[in-house]
């Protein structure tokens, strides 16, 4: 009897597991076709030939990658040399999505903290208000700071007439243009998850701070900072990435010369002319890229949780 | 007033108003160097608010604040030469035990060898060397609570603060801490400043104590004093078991009082300055100081029928409903069970006041 019972229990726990499993079912599946889907078909296809009207030809090869590393002269028959154009493109990217998600933090992190030291009940007011400008499309907000930046604009305007310089500032088509466009393209994504972090910190721990004899600025940089660490991390990750692969606001305000990959890879897709295997391999590339910055910053991560306990 | 270098601290005329809300109306108190001194009362009193005044978390309203006689009231927390133990004890999560006991001691410019030494002395202090190296969140309550200690003794301040350190352990804990906490104030001679709801743990640890209710002090004075010469109502019913008879007074002399009961019973009892012949006012009695008999055995005996006995440990508390008033406590202490009897629920009784037992109260 007594082995019986058991066993029935056993039994409908397995069923109460298995239940679970095919729960999560929907779950996997849009994963597996919204995620690695794509990434798949992008891999095969940075391995196949091109099309000249774009498309690809279903014929092994490596031209794609073999295109992004090495230069092989105007006909293709010289001895390869490292192809620096793209290599290029591609540390312009991280360092202005760098600079970019420095930007963000340096004045995400003082707005996160306002926010979540206001009252209560109006947190979620200063949360809304820094979304509002996120309602309007991209595209249209991005043209319009470039409105706002250019030579003749508000900006300019509105330094000339207070006496502080006598000409504008070229601020349109410069790397400190693309900064700012994709600081402001992605600052809520910083903001959110430091506001988050600073929220649940326990501000006993500054009040014991100041009690140890600890400054303001020391509280902050020993106590604060690594308690909302995590926020940071998720905050920098969240503009970084999408920041590397943006191409409206390199497009809109760096101009020609402030070329990144997101716009490499849009070329290589957008009408006829361009390249779909090495759009894909290209996008393989910035996917491994980041992947591994990640895992960097991954690694450090646990050392430093390692080496403080 | 001039200022005094030997008190630790020297509170004048302290107002704290938050917006409307007056937490604390001018509250004057002066602690001695090398006192236990407590600040009791219920939740909502003021006593965290003087506390946390006292260590700069809160400012002024109005009044000073005198450490060894320097004005310390608008100095940011990390200039004034007092530590606190919060009352969640406020560890650094991500710190090393040692680290945060070593915090205080660098910021106050020790190399970080130096100030790891003495933090080391300081968890040797508290017994917990053996820890030094683990994170807060892997030791226990207690532990933590003397971590805590431990990291604001470190830097040697001139007045420790505590903020109900004690209100999350468990009883027995609470118990041991308390005599450590006491031992621990002796052995470094520096004043403590303990802040509890708690009346026990107050009598138990303090050399003073000062009862605060509604943003007002009550009283001062020894746990002695506070215990068996209450000066109020409120005193008296915070601090410890009474039990309250409404008299009407009759006649007061050389601190003694006759009074008597609405029904006429005529009482003797101790006085307090401030209450004159006429006055309806309470009179206070501790419950150890009754005892019962089946026959009235001095001039105030008060006639009533016991309702329960309840065995609490190391004494019976018996529940006498009084013929001419509320209902009494009775503490008949196991030990005297020999000498005082116990009556069965029903048993008609005199109730027994000791010579001296009974005392008016202010309201």
């Amino acid at each position: 009897m007594a082995a019986g019972a058991a066993s029935g229990g056993s039994a409908r726990a397995d069923t109460y597991k298995d239940a679970r499993g095919w729960l999560l079912l929907p779950s996997w599946a849009v994963l597996g076709i919204f995620v690695l889907g794509p990434v798949c078909m992008m891999l095969i296809y940075s391995f196949l030939t091109k099309e000249f009207r774009g498309g690809v030809i279903w014929e092994p090869s490596l031209a794609a990658y073999d295109q992004f590393f090495f230069d092989r002269g105007l006909f293709g028959d010289e001895p390869p040399k490292l192809e620096w154009t793209y290599i290029t493109i591609f540390w312009r990217s991280i360092w202005q999505a760098g600079a970019a998600t420095l930007l963000s933090l340096l004045i995400g992190f003082p707005t996160a903290y306002f926010i979540a030291t206001r009252p209560e009940n109006v947190r979620p007011v200063w949360v809304f208000l820094i979304t509002i400008p996120y309602w309007v499309n991209l595209l249209i907000r991005t043209v319009s700071m470039k409105f706002l930046l250019r030579d003749q604009g508000p900006l300019n305007d509105f330094l000339i007439g207070t006496g502080l310089i006598d000409s504008p500032i070229h601020i349109v088509n410069t790397n400190f243009a693309v900064q700012l466009g994709l600081f402001y393209s992605y600052l809520p994504f910083m903001v959110l998850p430091v506001y988050a972090a600073v929220e649940r910190y326990n501000f006993s721990l500054s009040e014991a701070a100041a009690d140890l004899y600890a400054s303001k600025w020391t509280t902050l940089r020993r106590i604060v900072l690594p308690a909302v660490k995590p926020g940071v991390v998720a905050g920098c990750i969240l503009v970084f990435v999408p920041s590397m692969g943006s191409f409206l606001a390199p497009d809109l305000l760096g101009g020609a010369k402030n070329f990144m990959i997101g716009s490499l890879i849009e070329e290589q897709f957008k009408g006829n002319a361009g390249n779909w295997p090495f759009g894909a391999a290209a996008s393989m590339i910035l996917l491994t890229m980041v992947l591994i910055i990640l895992m960097f910053s991954a690694r450090q991560q646990a050392k430093t949780d390692k080496a403080g306990g | 007033m001039p200022s005094n270098k030997t008190d630790a601290i020297d509170v004048r005329n302290a107002v704290k108003r938050y917006g409307d809300f007056t937490a604390l109306k001018r509250i004057s108190l002066t602690i001695k160097d090398n006192e236990f001194f407590t600040l009791l009362g219920p939740s909502g009193c003021g006593k965290t608010t003087l506390l946390r005044m006292i260590a700069g978390f809160e400012d002024v309203t109005e009044g000073e604040i005198l450490l060894y006689g320097d004005e310390i009231e608008k100095l940011p927390p990390h200039q004034r030469p007092v530590n606190t133990v919060f009352q969640n004890y406020a560890l650094f999560p991500h710190m090393t035990i040692l680290d945060n006991v070593a915090f205080g001691l660098e910021m106050r410019g020790k190399s970080k060898a130096d100030a790891r030494k003495r933090a080391g002395e300081m968890l040797e202090l508290v017994q917990l060397s053996q820890f030094a190296a683990r994170k807060p969140s892997q030791l226990s309550g207690g532990q933590q609570q003397r971590v805590a200690l431990a990291r604001a003794l470190a830097p040697q301040p001139k007045v420790l603060l505590l903020d109900e350190p004690l209100s999350a352990l468990d009883l027995k804990l609470r118990k041991a801490m308390q005599l450590e906490l006491k031992h621990l104030q002796r052995e470094t001679g520096i004043t403590f400043i303990f802040v509890t709801h708690d009346q026990e743990e107050a009598l138990t640890m303090s050399d003073r104590i000062a009862v605060m209710s509604a943003g007002e002090m009550q009283q001062l004075g020894t746990p002695t004093e506070i215990y068996e010469q209450p000066r109020n109502m409120f005193v008296a019913d915070f601090i410890g078991e009474t039990n309250l008879l409404e008299v009407s007074v009759d006649q007061v002399m050389n601190g003694r009082a006759t009074c008597h009961l609405g029904g006429g019973h005529a009482l003797t009892c101790n006085s307090v300055d401030g209450i004159g012949e006429g006055a309806k006012v309470h009179m206070s009695v501790r419950p150890e100081r009754l005892f019962m008999s089946d026959a009235p055995v001095e001039a105030e005996s008060l006639k009533g029928r016991v309702a329960e006995n309840i065995f609490v440990g190391t004494d019976i508390s018996t529940l006498v409903d009084l013929a001419e008033g509320p209902q009494f406590i009775v503490r008949t202490s196991n030990s005297d069970r020999g000498n005082k009897r116990i009556f069965e629920p029903g048993s008609e009784i005199f109730v027994n006041m000791e010579l001296g037992a009974g005392r008016l109260l202010m309201d």
